[in-house]
């Protein structure tokens, strides 16, 4: 993705190599960074429209798409509001729906709840929720609460290490585990 | 198509932002009136053309564009420490769709900023002609002098970094050195040798001769200023394509 460049061989997304050819997958993936990156001075719309006409889509169709995700993410109240001027989770609303004008094949969410109060999460996971089935979404995160409510598949990273994969069945069967927490500390801390 | 996207987004972060409008426009003009005023209160026996509008204006309106190495490198640097640059590099956008979305916007910036010195200039008694438009043009080179700077800064620094280099620390030295506001040939020794080893002395003289139509005497100042934004924006050019493909955009 060329965020950080492989030390040795490489990754596939749908069949396309990160190395041989990073501008076919950057047109395939999106993400939106744990951080709210979004442009603090644009309106929503604006941020909207600007990062459809990134991703290719001419006036026409990123003003179709704009529409489209201010409808999903019930952004509507806010269209003209600049970006810095929303709350935590207002914003985050928006930065997924930037990440997925692009209508991406796979999505990264990096850490998509942190620093949001409960309401503002159970909301952004039903957001989440609503694209299962359409969108492939890697999301990382470090509480498990949301990691039982929105996965399928489940990997446990320690130190870059990728430690165990499964469902979240497979993995309490694996670790003896009652919980995710208890069997996440089981395999994290037989690793250390 | 990309890069004038994203030099549409950068163009609106830039005049969005009141303290860039303050510092690029307003401050400029406003110093443009002060010398104005001081010149007025010269009395005619003192043969001091100083403060002529002639004189003065070329001088601030170079002074006007080192505001561009803040401006650029304030929003590059924001844009990377917000993360907000890390989701650009995961998109189809190209290296040069980054420098050309920056750059544009700022010359722009930088070029009306440099029409609005010259107009105000206009009603404090400068005559206009196609020769300002020569000097506004003659301009350029060192506005992107100093987007490259800001870029470099931006591409190394973080936001208040790049406000202290390219804000306090820049402005000065190319205020001070630029022979705007003290005649560096009556100090002269070491200083006016530091002076015309630097761009900026030579970029306020480009303008000042371009105002007086004195294009022969233009010419190797204009050389020293190019040499001088080559080798800025070049620089800014290699820092950014590095810092795109590694791991501390």
């Amino acid at each position: 993705m060329h965020l950080i460049e492989p030390t040795s061989g490489s990754a596939f997304l749908l069949e396309a190599s990160v190395t041989e050819e990073p501008q076919k997958v950057k047109q395939i993936i999106n993400i939106s960074p744990q951080e709210t990156a979004v442009a603090p001075n644009l309106s929503v719309w604006e941020n909207l429209i600007m990062m459809a006409r990134i991703y290719g889509q001419d006036r026409k169709a990123s003003a179709l798409s704009a529409d489209a995700m201010i409808k999903r993410f019930g952004l509507g109240d806010v269209l003209k509001k600049k970006s810095k001027a929303l709350s935590g989770g207002m914003q985050r609303r928006l930065s997924i729906a930037m990440a997925l004008i692009s209508d991406p094949k796979i999505l990264f969410l990096d850490e998509p709840t942190l620093g949001l109060d409960v309401l503002a999460r159970r909301e952004l996971w039903a957001a989440i929720t609503a694209l299962k089935g359409k969108t492939t979404i890697v999301l990382t995160t470090h509480y498990m609460e949301e990691v039982e409510a929105l996965s399928d598949r489940i990997g446990i990273m320690n130190r870059g290490k990728l430690l165990a994969t499964g469902t979240l069945e497979e993995l309490l069967a694996q670790t003896g585990a009652s919980n995710l927490e208890d069997a996440f500390v089981a395999l994290v801390g037989g690793a250390a | 198509m990309r890069a004038m996207v994203f030099a549409s987004r950068n163009a609106k972060e830039m005049t969005r932002d009141p303290l860039n409008l303050f510092f690029g426009l307003a401050f400029p003009l406003a110093l443009l009136v002060l010398f104005s005023a001081i010149n007025s209160a010269i009395p005619p026996e003192a043969n001091n053309p100083m403060f002529e509008p002639a004189k003065m204006a070329p001088g601030v309106a170079m002074f006007g564009t080192t505001f561009m190495a803040l401006y650029s490198g304030m929003l590059l640097a924001k844009d990377r420490t917000s993360s907000f640059l890390s989701r650009l590099f995961t998109s189809p956008m190209r290296s040069s769709d980054f420098i050309l979305g920056y750059t544009l916007p700022a010359v722009a910036f930088a070029a009306t900023q440099a029409v609005g010195t010259f107009a105000v200039a206009a009603f404090l008694g400068l005559p206009i002609s196609l020769k300002t438009l020569l000097a506004v043009v003659s301009l350029m080179p060192i506005a992107l002098m100093f987007i490259g700077i800001g870029l470099l800064c931006g591409s190394a620094m973080n936001d208040k970094a790049v406000s202290g280099v390219c804000g306090a620390l820049l402005c000065n030295v190319a205020g001070w050195l630029s022979g705007v506001w003290i005649p560096i040939d009556l100090i002269g020794g070491a200083f006016r040798s530091v002076c015309r080893a630097l761009p900026f002395y030579h970029a306020a003289e480009t303008a000042r001769l371009a105002i007086s139509g004195e294009f022969l005497g233009m010419i190797p100042h204009m050389l020293v200023v190019i040499a001088y934004s080559a080798v800025a924006y070049v620089a800014a050019v290699l820092v950014f394509r590095s810092r795109m493909h590694s791991d501390k955009a």
